[in-house]
Order: C-alpha cells, then sequence, then structure tokens
C-alpha cells in the first residue's frame, strides 16, 4: 500500500500520481477532485476526504474506497469492480452501470441507477443503506438497486418514505428491492411491486453479506426483514405508449 | 427594443449576439448571529469548484459590507469610457443625491482583463422627485437603474441595495475575489458564482450575481421557460437587457416579494411549483394554497434545470427546480451556515462542517440572520 497526500493537487496531477502508482493506494486530504479511479482495472484506491464528481466512471475491475461522503456521478457507467462508500453519495450514482457493486452506507441522491443494465455475466449492484432520491431506477434494464432505509438515530430519523417520488419510471429490466413496506411509495403502471419471496431473498444474500461487512451491520436484522420487489410487468411493457412497432 | 438590436453597434460580440452551445458552480456562507467575515472564505470555496466554471465569468455579492453608509443605495456602475459616465452622472445626479462616488478598488491581475470603468455612487432619491412621482425610495431607484440599463449604451448597474455589494467580472471567481479586494470587505453573508455560460459568450455585465435593490442571484443551470417569464415579467417594468436568463429570476423574486408581498416560501412554491400529482396529495389548506399560487402566477414557473443562492438584506435562501437537475449541498458549524454546489467547496470553507444535506428538488433553505445582528 503506498500513500499520497492529495493536498492543494489539482485532478489531473491526482490521477496521474494515482495511475503511476501500480499499487494499492491510500489517498488524504482528497477535496473535490474529479474522475478518481476512472477506468480503473486493478489494485485498490482508499480515499480519505471528499473525492469530486465521477468518481470511478467506467471503473473496470480496481476497489475503491471512500471513507467520507462521495459527490454525484460515482461509478459512471461502471463495468465491474467495487467501490464502497462510507457516507451519502450525491446524484446520479451508478448512471447506465453494466457491472460491479456500489455499497453505500448513508443516504443516495437523485437519479441513482438510473439506466442500470446486466448482459450475460454482467449483473450490476447498488445497495443503499439509507434512503434514496426522486427517480431511483428509472429506465432500469437490469441488475439489482436495494435500498434498506436503516434509520441513522436523532435528527435523522424521518417518517418519509425511503425513495423519493418516481422510482421505476420506464423500468424495463431488473429488480428493485425495498426494506420496506411500501407504504406512501406511488409506483408507475408499468410495474409490479410484491413481497420479497425466499427465492428473491437467496439472490441478494451474498450481497447483503458483503454490504453488512463493509460497514459492520447485523446481517440477520437485515436480511430477516420485510421486503419489496418490484419489476416490470413483462417484457415490453410501454408498447402501448408509443406507436406500434 | 430588442436588446440585441440596441447592441449590434459593439465589439466583441456581447449577450444575444451569438449563441455557445455547451455548468456553473455556486457557494454562500452567512452567520446567523450576524457576525461579518472578510471575502477570503467564499473565495475559497470556488477553488476545488474550478472545472465547472471555464474563465468567462464570475462574481461575489456580500452583505453588511457598507455598515457607515447603511442608509444610503450603493450602485455599483460598469462603464464602457468616460464619456458615457460623465452622461450617465448628469441623470444620476437629476435624480438623487451622491454623498460619495468613486471608482471600486481593485488589483491589476494578468487573469483579469479588459475591465471597463468600474464606479460606485453611495445615493439617496431626492425628496422633492420621490414626492412628486408618488412612489416609495425602493421603486424610485429600481425605476432608476431599469432606466440606465436601458437608455444609457455602454453604461450597466450591477449593483443596487443597501448596506450590500456585487462585484463581478470576466474570468475564474478566485482570480475575481482577489481583483476586487474582497479581503478587505466584511459580510455576515456572502454567495459567490463562478460562469460555464451556456449560450452567450460572457461579458462582465452578464456575469452573476445579478441583482435589483438589495436582492441577488447565483445560479447554476438553464432556464428553459426563459421567454415565457421574460415576456410575463416585462409586463410590470422589468426590462431583461442582457438575454441572459439569471437576469429575469432576480426581477421575479423582486416582483413576487417586495411587489406582491409574498413570503419567501411562497416564492418557492411559484417558481419550483411542485407537480400537479404531487399538488394533489396536499392536505387540504396546502393543496388551496399551492393551487392558487400556481394558477396566479402560472407565467412566473421557471422550467429547466437550476439551483440558486436568493441573497437578500438578513438572509439567503437555497432552491433546487422540481426534478433537481442540478446538485447543492448545505452544511453547518457554530452559527455559520453553508450552501455549494459540491460538498467540497463547503469543505473548503470549514473542514468540519457537520450536517451535510441535500435538499430535494423544490425544497427551499431559508437561513436568516437573527434580528438586530445586521
Amino acid at each position: 500500500m503506498k500513500y499520497l497526500d492529495a493536498l492543494d493537487m489539482d485532478y489531473i496531477k491526482l490521477n496521474d500520481a494515482i495511475r503511476a502508482c501500480h499499487d494499492n493506494i491510500s489517498v488524504t486530504n482528497c477535496l473535490g477532485q474529479r474522475f478518481i479511479g476512472a477506468g480503473a482495472r486493478e489494485y485498490d484506491i482508499q480515499i480519505h476526504g471528499v473525492p469530486g464528481n465521477a468518481l470511478g466512471a467506467y471503473l473496470d475491475g480496481a476497489n475503491i474506497e471512500v471513507f467520507d461522503n462521495a459527490q454525484d456521478a460515482v461509478g459512471d457507467t461502471m463495468n465491474a469492480g467495487k467501490i464502497v462508500i462510507h457516507g451519502n453519495v450525491g446524484d446520479t450514482a451508478g448512471y447506465a452501470m453494466r457491472g460491479g457493486e456500489i455499497y453505500v452506507r448513508g443516504n443516495a441522491g437523485y437519479r441513482t441507477g438510473v439506466h442500470m443494465k446486466a448482459y450475460q455475466d454482467k449483473l450490476p449492484v447498488f445497495i443503499i443503506g439509507g434512503r434514496a432520491g426522486s427517480f431511483l431506477g428509472e429506465y432500469q434494464a437490469g441488475g439489482i438497486i436495494i435500498v434498506l432505509g436503516l434509520e441513522e438515530t436523532g435528527e435523522n430519523k424521518s417518517d418519509k418514505p425511503i425513495v423519493g417520488d418516481f422510482s421505476c419510471t420506464g423500468m424495463h429490466g431488473g429488480k428493485l428491492y425495498l426494506r420496506s413496506d411500501r407504504a406512501g411509495i406511488l409506483f408507475p403502471e408499468q410495474v409490479t411491486a410484491r413481497p420479497a419471496s425466499q427465492e428473491d431473498m437467496t439472490e441478494i444474500e451474498k450481497y447483503l453479506r458483503e454490504f453488512c461487512a463493509a460497514f459492520d451491520f447485523d446481517f440477520d436484522m437485515i436480511y430477516h426483514s420485510f421486503y419489496t420487489v418490484v419489476t416490470p410487468d413483462n417484457k415490453n411493457p410501454y408498447q402501448q405508449m408509443y406507436v406500434a412497432n | 427594443m430588442n436588446p440585441s438590436e440596441q447592441r449590434t453597434s459593439r465589439t466583441p460580440p456581447r449577450e444575444g449576439e451569438i449563441r455557445i452551445p455547451s455548468g456553473c458552480a455556486i457557494a454562500a456562507v452567512i452567520s446567523k448571529s450576524g457576525e461579518r467575515m472578510s471575502g477570503n472564505d467564499i473565495i475559497k470555496a470556488m477553488r476545488p469548484m474550478r472545472e465547472r466554471s471555464n474563465g468567462l465569468g464570475g462574481g461575489f455579492a456580500g452583505y453588511g459590507i457598507y455598515p457607515e453608509y447603511r442608509d444610503f443605495f450603493a450602485l455599483h456602475i460598469f462603464y464602457d469610457n468616460d464619456q458615457i459616465r460623465t452622461e450617465c452622472e448628469i441623470y444620476l445626479r437629476s435624480a438623487l443625491e451622491i454623498v460619495r462616488s468613486e471608482t471600486i478598488p481593485t488589483r491589476k491581475l494578468p487573469a483579469i482583463t479588459d475591465e471597463p470603468l468600474i464606479w460606485r455612487y453611495f445615493v439617496t432619491p431626492l425628496r422633492s422627485v420621490l414626492a412628486s412621482m408618488q412612489v416609495d425610495e425602493n421603486e424610485f431607484v429600481a425605476r432608476v437603474v431599469m432606466r440606465i440599463n436601458t437608455r444609457f449604451d455602454g453604461a450597466y448597474v450591477f449593483s443596487s441595495g443597501k448596506n450590500m455589494g456585487v462585484f463581478k467580472a470576466v474570468g475564474y471567481p478566485e482570480d475575481i475575489g482577489v481583483f476586487y479586494r474582497l479581503e478587505e470587505y466584511q459580510a455576515y453573508s456572502w454567495t459567490a458564482h463562478g460562469r460555464y455560460p451556456t449560450n452567450t459568450p460572457g461579458w462582465w455585465g452578464g456575469a452573476h450575481p445579478f441583482a435589483l435593490l438589495d436582492r441577488t442571484v447565483v445560479h447554476n443551470g438553464e432556464i428553459s421557460s426563459y421567454d415565457a417569464n421574460r415576456r410575463f415579467i416585462e409586463m410590470f417594468g422589468y426590462r431583461c437587457t442582457l438575454q441572459t436568463d439569471t437576469e429575469v429570476i432576480a426581477y421575479i423574486a423582486d416582483y413576487l416579494i417586495r411587489k406582491q408581498g409574498l413570503t419567501l416560501k411562497e416564492t418557492a412554491s411559484v417558481i419550483a411549483a411542485p407537480f400537479w400529482s404531487a399538488i394533489e396529495r396536499k392536505p387540504e389548506t396546502e393543496r388551496r394554497e399551492l393551487k392558487y399560487l400556481r394558477t396566479v402566477f402560472s407565467g412566473l414557473l421557471i422550467t429547466g434545470p437550476f439551483s440558486i443562492i436568493l441573497g437578500f438584506t438578513g438572509g439567503l435562501m437555497a432552491l433546487n427546480d422540481r426534478l433537481k437537475l442540478r446538485s447543492m449541498v448545505t452544511g453547518e458549524k457554530k452559527d455559520r451556515v453553508y450552501i455549494a454546489s459540491e460538498e467540497a467547496a463547503i469543505r473548503a470553507m470549514e473542514p468540519d462542517a457537520e450536517n451535510i444535506y441535500a435538499p430535494a428538488g423544490g425544497e427551499p433553505v431559508i437561513i436568516t440572520v437573527q434580528k438586530g445582528a445586521f
């Protein structure tokens, strides 16, 4: 493991230094530098401080761990690897993600997992420990999104639903899991929300174990909860919305 | 008159004469106890967001900076040359008592070039003129600003409130802060903007903040409804002279708050009105109010992506468009509240900022300074 102090480094210098390292690296004093780990295939990148937008964009196998909050566009179009965020993430995390895992301990902003997709052995998984903003999984085409709604204590406690408005709009593939009875959440007509079956739960067990290990959560408590699963109604639920083809 | 027709004699091209298809950075800090801070911290906030700007505009607004002239309107004016300055000053003297006039102190920097003449005047409307026009001093000064900005080609009033001031230019915001010597001013709240012009080339007047009286707006985004908003607001004596979308937000805020007497929250419900589907789900009283506001002020709904910070005497309001198409976070530490496009900017001002929060689309965050502390 190598160490790098990012104080007063611009994003170009910092990313050049990370790429030239060819080893696992721990970055301290990170402050808003963009594109960290973009396209990275190997090694672990640990980040102390707040990384800038597009963290792990096009990630292709490397592991990124952030011990603070992350900003917008985390894991944009990532293909493989793992991103672990110990705080919150901003908007549009996991946009068009098609492989790998993103685990967020806290909350996610708007437009999380928009247009996620799966292909052959590629199955992206996005787990949010807290709540998610509106437009979660909009146009989702594949992969798994899980929102746990683990309550923080004190003033962060809230009666609001664990996801914002317009979740699953335009969904045509993949699965959304909510650790919730879906009270107060409106879904579009073209998707079905139902209680999770044992089969559904088996499918996500290993990811939840990994998530709980990463953040030291109690797996049994989280796994043995009521989950709602949302899936699109059929293969082409939007056929009637546009012209016939 | 179409502003682009007025300005055609000029080179280089200005707002509205050229389209550049293409984001921005905003930040603010306020002390709830009214403690005054130099401009240094707000300049720091802009550094980690450098990639959000492109050097074509930036600026700052500071509140509480002119306590020795707190009862006078501070006009900040750009002039193209001394001839237009002389003409404009003749007009100013006919309408206002000028208690002090001076150039705004700046520092020569290689990064800031082509500066116009930059003047400031501490003024108060002539009582006789106010009495004969039967308007209050705010309305009168607003009309003076509109008149200069539309009739005096080469003069532009970019700040016109009491005990506050806007400082803006073409360049990167961190350089503009140094250019205007903001470390020498003390304010209880600061807002800042780094510009990435999306449709127009950028000139000194087109930089943010946009201001009328003491209200200022910094804006990240692009208003799809600009022309609809402009047509509505121009019915009430406002003139959009810059063809840059943010200007209209400053006039909408002035119209709704000063002229219509709406609260800040109501103003937010007009410009970032909830969807009808969301209004339908509200409790009866709230539903009626929201319906009323959306119906009466339908022409002032702002669509398209925006995050804005509205500055005013004694406070700030941060607001996202209802779809939250731009990022914005808030943080706190002791009596300070921080707002920025990126958390990194808040951390640059206060590394130990707490309660980092991302307001939902259309959810106004209103911070006011304790009464009597400003």
